[in-house]
């Protein structure tokens, strides 16, 4: 029985997975050749999806991108025993993108079956946690805090002083939510932990819920992620069947019940206290802090709210120690970051690094440049509200305050490359238009400055087409007056961070507003 | 278009299996909507009462979400993403090509009833920008021909 990989990835599907699967299954039975099909996670290689990997007596070896045309010439190359053939691409860890990266939070992803605990448990899995029934809770939460985790979610916030005030707020009943509506364009490590490794996530949560005193959990899904959702449900079953989860786990005196919740389609919601208003089965619209969702969350309850990321790399931390952890990494941005490689580059995908890799390295040592060939004109990292960087500072290292103290922001790790065809007048208004479409309308410089934004945004536009750069200057300064003013009284990051790609867009690229660079650099300030 | 009847008995087991789900309105729209292919706006009151919440706080969660529809859509919902990833590698373009081939604006539902268009703002296949979503299958790499294959495909089928 010869053991075959092909992804259940939601990317790798999106490219012929399922055919595949399907071919090598039928083939196999064709050929009288017994094969055990495995469906795991992606590797993160994605332009060599379906990446179809073979355990051989010299272990695994993976051939891609494979497509169902080409299943029948693999059986007939012998792929069964690791053979040479035209999509041969030799060992995984050896694939150069694989072998330079630190996958810590993403040690199994693409490795193992998804579902089965076993695969998990045999890779290191679940040890976190019972390492963690073994201590008292306030000494889980210093681990914690020990290793530098800040919230992957993209806000940056220390992990363990948040679980500290949930653990230190008295209640009947406290909640741990994982914010799972990863919305930001460019960014899927979520979802591939969430399709690879769900274990790995069900595993923090339960840390998480025992540290504070938590016996609920949600998981709030957003609704683009079908396939996620059907492989996290399959994980928490078995979760339950093997007492992972459940009214005493692993016959401990903790209780512990996790639920899915899928959003339905409002990218506010990923902004944790909309997030609550939807669990809560309401319109998603920001609350006012404080209170904390520490300390009056879900159901007006003290609450543990972080992001897959930071719930996935609990158990390592638990497991291998905080420094551990913390050895990884520079200045204050402790341990790694799954880094996603999105939009115009050769090969997009997962790098997990220790912070400190430079935006250069990424974009051309892992990235291979431009998918189009063109050069790389700018890159947004961080999402729709994180500022465009232009091609001098991409020696920027990947580093929470190093972005910081260049208007820029890290984010939840998803870095979008566009090459020099990108019309940066059209991206600003564009960011403006994303605000006014996803504001959840509770406060007004976001709700209405979005959609003024917007209309400057024409203006300006029509200006640069009817080659008039006074009346472009006069918008601009309209424009940056705006910004000013949903910066500073927005209530959520959403209006508060819109302005950065739209005021970044003009300082770096502004000969794409219909100004000489050098009057609308003055105008910019 | 789903009689009466149907979407009534579609709510009455939504609301049996999920009403005393702590904040449960969500799942109740999604379980309709599931069924039934929208969320009847006649149904409104029979949740509202299930649930103990005001029509104006249904109607106000039916309104704020994307997902939700009053309407039916067509047969096959196509999702085009426009979001950075994919605007990098020409999801404008390919939105406006799906537009013009499908004869309607985006939000719109083709004159046979077969296809709503609809925009869609990331769908975490940015490694595989442009990326299409039809029903609940997620292809990346799209390209205006290989879309025009598919959109055949959908408006032959019944």
């Amino acid at each position: 029985m010869t053991r075959v990989y092909v992804p259940r990835d939601a990317g790798a599907l999106s490219v012929g997975a399922e055919g595949v699967a399907r071919g090598i299954a039928t083939e196999a039975v064709l050929r009288g050749l017994p094969v055990d099909l495995v469906r795991n996670g992606s590797r993160g290689l994605y332009w060599l999806e379906p990446f179809v990997e073979v355990e051989t007596a010299g272990g695994r070896v993976a051939y891609g991108p494979v497509t169902e045309a080409d299943v029948a010439g693999l059986f007939q190359a012998g792929f069964l025993e690791g053979r040479s053939h035209p999509l041969l691409l030799g060992r995984p860890e050896d694939l150069p993108y694989l072998a330079r990266q630190e996958r810590l939070t993403f040690a199994r992803v693409g490795i193992i079956d998804p579902v089965s605990v076993d695969a998990y448990e045999a890779l290191g899995g679940y040890r976190g946690l019972r390492r963690a029934l073994e201590m008292a809770p306030a000494a889980i939460v210093e681990a914690v805090t020990q290793s530098g985790l800040r919230g992957r979610g993209g806000a940056a916030f220390p992990t363990g002083i948040k679980w500290k005030t949930v653990l230190n707020t008295a209640a009947d009943q406290k909640y741990v939510v994982c914010n799972a509506d990863e919305g930001d364009s460019g960014t899927f490590s979520d979802r591939m932990v969430m399709e690879g490794d769900p274990l790995v996530l069900v595993e923090g949560m339960t840390i998480s819920g025992i540290a504070v005193g938590a016996n609920r959990g949600y998981i709030y899904l957003r609704s683009e992620y079908p396939h996620a959702l059907r492989v996290l449900n399959e994980a928490i079953a078995a979760a339950y069947r093997r007492g992972f989860l459940g009214p005493s786990v692993l016959g401990s005196s903790h209780a512990f019940d996790l639920e899915v919740r899928v959003g339905a389609g409002a990218y506010i919601c990923g902004e944790e206290t909309a997030m609550l208003e939807s669990l809560e089965g309401k319109r998603g619209m920001v609350r006012f802090k404080p209170p904390l969702p520490a300390i009056a969350g879900l159901f007006g309850k003290p609450t543990v709210i972080n992001n897959v990321i930071s719930f996935a790399s609990v158990p390592i931390i638990l497991d291998r120690g905080a420094e551990f952890y913390r050895d990884y990494g520079m200045g204050r941005s402790r341990g790694t970051l799954p880094i996603q490689l999105a939009g115009n580059i050769k090969h997009g995908g997962l790098v997990e690094k220790a912070f400190g890799v430079t935006l250069r390295e990424l974009l051309y040592d892992y990235g291979g440049g431009s998918l189009s060939g063109r050069p790389i004109r700018a890159v947004q990292v961080g999402g729709p509200l994180g500022a465009f960087i232009p091609e001098s500072q991409f020696d920027l290292p990947l580093d929470y305050e190093a972005f910081a103290a260049k208007g820029a922001m890290v984010g939840h790790g998803g870095i979008v490359a566009f090459d020099d065809t990108v019309d940066m007048a059209v991206m600003a208004r564009y960011a403006m238009e994303f605000c006014a479409i996803e504001s959840c309308g509770k406060c007004t410089p976001c709700r209405i400055g979005s959609t003024r934004g917007v209309e400057v945004m024409d203006r300006v536009i029509a200006a640069r087409a009817s080659r008039n750069p006074a009346e472009a200057d006069a918008s601009i300064t309209l424009l940056k007056d705006l910004c000013e003013t949903m910066l500073a009284g927005s209530l959520c990051a959403l209006g508060g961070m819109a302005p950065f790609p739209v005021l970044s867009a003009i300082q770096h690229f502004p000969e794409d507003f219909g100004l000489p660079a050098v009057e609308l650099a003055a105008a910019a300030g | 278009m789903i009689d009466r009847a149907a979407w009534l008995d579609a709510v009455d087991r939504s609301l049996a299996r999920l009403k005393h789900m702590p904040g449960g309105l969500l799942p109740v729209l999604h379980a309709i909507q599931e069924e039934v292919g929208y969320v009847p706006p006649e149904s409104v009151p029979t949740i509202a009462e299930a649930l103990n919440l005001s029509r104006a706080e249904v109607h106000g969660v039916i309104s704020f979400y994307h997902d939700f529809r009053s309407e039916p859509a067509g047969r096959h919902v196509v999702h085009v993403c426009r979001a950075e990833s994919c605007q990098a590698l020409g999801a404008e373009a390919l939105l406006a090509h799906a537009c013009e081939r499908l004869g309607v604006d985006v939000h719109g539902t083709t004159a046979d009833g077969a296809v709503t268009l609809e925009p869609i703002y990331c769908l975490g296949n940015c490694a595989l920008s442009p990326a299409v979503m039809v029903d609940r299958h997620l292809y990346g790499r799209m390209s205006s021909q290989r879309l025009d294959v598919m959109l055949d495909g959908l408006q032959g089928s019944r």
